[in-house]
């Protein structure tokens, strides 16, 4: 372990110039005594945040959804419980058992998978000429720029969705704008289709996807490029043999940035999809809602978590290895 | 490798800039520049390089041959790599043109040019290994993939990587990524290699080392050189010819003697070692010599070269401190009292090989004088406030106009 003063918490510039060393000896004191170096408490934060707002909701589920229905508040049995001088414990698997019952369930979350992969994709065809037209502009408009993609957050998510159903509607702003083009005579099905609802994924989510292209596109060097070019690559070859291989830390953090929401997402396809838009947030949310089947619904939950955790770890332990071969 | 004293012949100190040597011996020499019959291989022709309405690159004229290892040397932000780039091909000049091997590179962009750099930060690809990067160039010319590993392997070998050939730029060290550069740009096998500050990331030790390994690949590839320095012993110990720049004009071209010996300016003789200067006015000016009287100096100061001013203009000249000596004594050949003033020891540097003293003349001038340290340290004759002569020869001073 580092000597605590190297990773020590840095005072607040506020204070005045003497004042931060004791203050700081003080604060190093405590929370040495308490077992605590500078850097253990940094890391705390991300853990204790963690554990309060996902580990422990996680566990609460995966009670759910080892439980029976049962009609009363809450709506399922208990864990455990004590019965003539007994703990009885009861798990069931019945919430389990409903996935593979119904291939309702594997429809849905493959469906979603294909729809998210899809809007990841629309997503990052879209994002990245943008993120690299803001990357390469000159620096005093980059800002005003990445402000317009970050714009639409100031306007809530739910009225932005809506704003594409009156869009996208049989008599809405696109059809009456290609009827009078004369471009179609009639007008064309978007809304309540899955087109509409890659287009509102695509639309929600393209901030995730550009923003960290950003990063990645606006801090390389632009000197790499001249030596590309100097060394005989054209402008297209230097971009597929040097840009592109340097941004990919970017690519990967915006897919995953898109993909992993998208395929839980419930309001999107609602509110856009038709009928027959299969998508896993729309079953969690009926089966929690309608069919008050909470313990299925957990079970769903927590499938889907497995679905999406597996090949991100995957993928972590890969790009680990990779690093850790580069440093070696 | 790097033990080896520089194999260049070095051209003579040539007389007054301009005029051929008197003795030539033509078996070493290698002066394209005195040739009339040679043809340039780039010919920079009155470029200006303006940056809004900055101008970095003034008016620059210049002709560099096959085979020169030629430096751009000058002080930061005189636009030496302004120069350089619009050679490369990355800026285009605001006016004049360049022509390389004949060409007119107007619009020709840095892909399809005949020239390769290497650039001030390497500018190596981080995520290619050593080998990719060397073969980078060659790829793009869609060289044969036999071919490219046997040229690859071949420069990896005359840089000394090639245990270094899978390793990432960032597993490497300073003097290795330099390398690195270095091969990458000499794979294609250029005509022309343009160098920004090559070795301005190294260590002195390095640096010395590095700078007669460039010389010797240099003219082991037979490539002409542009080389890019801030560091004046460093283009002196390196270069066929130097271009010293001031404020994005050439203030002089010439070989490192020529340069060193007779500068043309103010600014080159100081820019370039120490000098003396002292001021003063022009008494006779003579096809074969020049007297000035300077009350700075303390003395008349005969010069054996043409001043090309009319007498009673303003004037200075230079000396350089090792030409001028310190006795104790009057010396003997002091004639009328020209080229000889008096002076008390102020500072002595003791350096080892040299000793450097500061001596402070009547007029409050301080003047420099370098003495190689022939005796041993405890013998030494001289010392603080001593009362000493320094005297020079006539061809030591040169007469410059400000
Ligand atoms: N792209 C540019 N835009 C504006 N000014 C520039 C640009 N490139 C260089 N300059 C200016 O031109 C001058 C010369 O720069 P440079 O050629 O890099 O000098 P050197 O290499 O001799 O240190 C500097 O003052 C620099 O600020
Ligand atoms: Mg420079």
């Amino acid at each position: 372990m580092p000597p605590p003063t190297a990773a020590a918490p840095q005072p607040s510039p506020a204070l005045p110039p003497v004042a931060p060393r004791t203050v700081k000896d003080r604060v190093l004191r405590v929370t040495r005594r308490l077992g605590l170096t500078g850097r253990g408490g940094v890391i705390l934060g991300p853990y204790a945040w963690l554990v309060l707002f996902f580990f422990i909701p996680f566990l609460i589920v995966l009670k759910i959804s080892v439980a029976e229905p049962a009609v009363g508040i809450p709506p399922f049995t208990k864990l455990i419980e004590w019965v003539d001088g007994g703990l009885d414990v009861h798990i069931r698997f019945s919430g389990f058992q409903a996935l593979f019952d119904d291939d309702l369930y594997l429809l849905a979350y493959l469906n979603s998978l294909k729809i998210a992969f899809v809007s990841t994709l629309c997503c990052l065809f879209i994002g990245y000429p943008m993120a690299y037209a803001i990357a390469t502009a000159p620096e005093k408009r980059r800002g005003p720029l990445l402000m317009l993609i970050i714009l639409p957050f100031w306007t809530s998510f739910l009225i932005r969705v809506y704003a594409w159903m009156s869009i996208l509607k049989d008599e809405g702003l696109l059809n009456n704008l290609l009827l009078s083009l004369g471009i179609i005579h009639e007008p064309l099905k978007i809304l309540y289709t899955d087109l509409a609802v890659y287009i509102g994924i695509t639309y929600s989510y393209l901030p995730f996807m550009i923003l960290p292209l950003y990063a990645t596109l606006e801090k390389m060097d632009h000197t790499l490029l001249e030596a590309a070019a100097d060394l005989g690559a054209r402008p297209w070859k230097s971009f597929l043999t040097i840009t592109l291989p340097l941004s990919l830390p970017g690519i990967v953090a915006g897919s995953l940035l898109v993909f992993i929401p998208a395929v839980g997402e419930f309001v999107i396809p609602s509110l856009l999809g038709g009928s027959d838009t299969l998508m896993i947030g729309r079953e969690l949310w009926n089966l929690f809602f309608n069919s008050r089947d909470w313990p299925s619904a957990s079970a769903v939950a927590i499938a889907l978590l497995a679905f999406l955790v597996g090949p991100i770890m995957i993928f972590q332990h890969f790009q680990g290895r990779d690093q850790d071969k580069g440093a070696a | 490798m790097s033990d080896a004293p520089d194999p260049r012949p070095r051209p003579a100190a040539t007389g007054p800039i301009g005029k051929s040597p008197a003795v030539k011996s033509p078996a070493v020499k290698f002066e394209p520049w005195h040739d009339p019959a040679a043809k340039p291989y780039i010919r920079i022709e009155k470029v200006t390089k303006r940056f809004g309405d900055f101008t970095a690159v003034d008016n620059v004229s210049l002709s560099i041959y096959r085979g020169e290892f030629f430096s751009l040397l000058g002080g930061s932000g005189s636009g030496k790599t302004t120069l350089l780039r619009m050679l490369a091909g990355f800026e285009q000049p605001t006016e004049g043109r360049i022509f390389i091997d004949g060409v007119d590179m107007a619009g020709i962009p840095p892909y399809d040019r005949p020239v390769n750099m290497m650039f001030q930060s390497y500018a190596l690809f981080p995520h290619m290994t050593v080998e990719n990067n060397v073969a980078f160039g060659l790829r793009q010319d869609g060289v044969p993939k036999d071919e490219i590993r046997t040229r690859v392997a071949e420069m990896l070998e005359l840089v000394k990587l090639t245990p270094f050939a899978k390793r990432k730029p960032h597993q490497l060290s300073g003097g290795q990524r330099q390398r690195v550069a270095l091969a990458r740009s000499l794979v294609k096998k250029p005509k022309l290699l343009l160098l920004d500050e090559p070795l301005g990331a190294l260590d002195k030790r390095l640096r010395e080392q590095t700078q007669f390994e460039l010389v010797n690949i240099q003219e082991k590839l037979g490539v002409t050189f542009v080389v890019v320095t801030h560091d004046q012993e460093e283009a002196m110990t390196m270069s066929t010819r130097i271009a010293v720049m001031d404020h994005g004009a050439i203030a002089q071209v010439g070989t490192p003697t020529e340069i060193y010996e007779y500068p043309n300016s103010r600014f080159t003789a100081e820019f370039i070692g120490s000098v003396n200067m002292f001021e003063g006015n022009i008494v006779e000016s003579e096809p074969d010599h020049s007297l000035i009287r300077s009350a700075e100096a303390g003395c008349d100061l005969y010069v054996t070269h043409a001043a090309h001013l009319a007498a009673g203009s303003h004037c200075w000249v230079a000396i350089r401190p090792e030409k001028v000596s310190i006795t104790k004594e009057k010396p003997a050949e002091a004639d009328g009292g020209r080229n000889v003033t008096r002076g008390v020891v102020r500072e002595i540097a003791y350096l080892g090989d040299i000793s450097i003293y500061q001596i402070d003349l009547a007029s409050g001038k301080r003047v420099r004088a370098t003495a190689p340290n022939v005796t041993r340290r405890t013998e030494l004759p001289i010392t603080w406030d001593d009362e000493v002569w320094l005297s020079w020869r006539p061809f030591a001073g040169v007469v410059l106009t400000d």
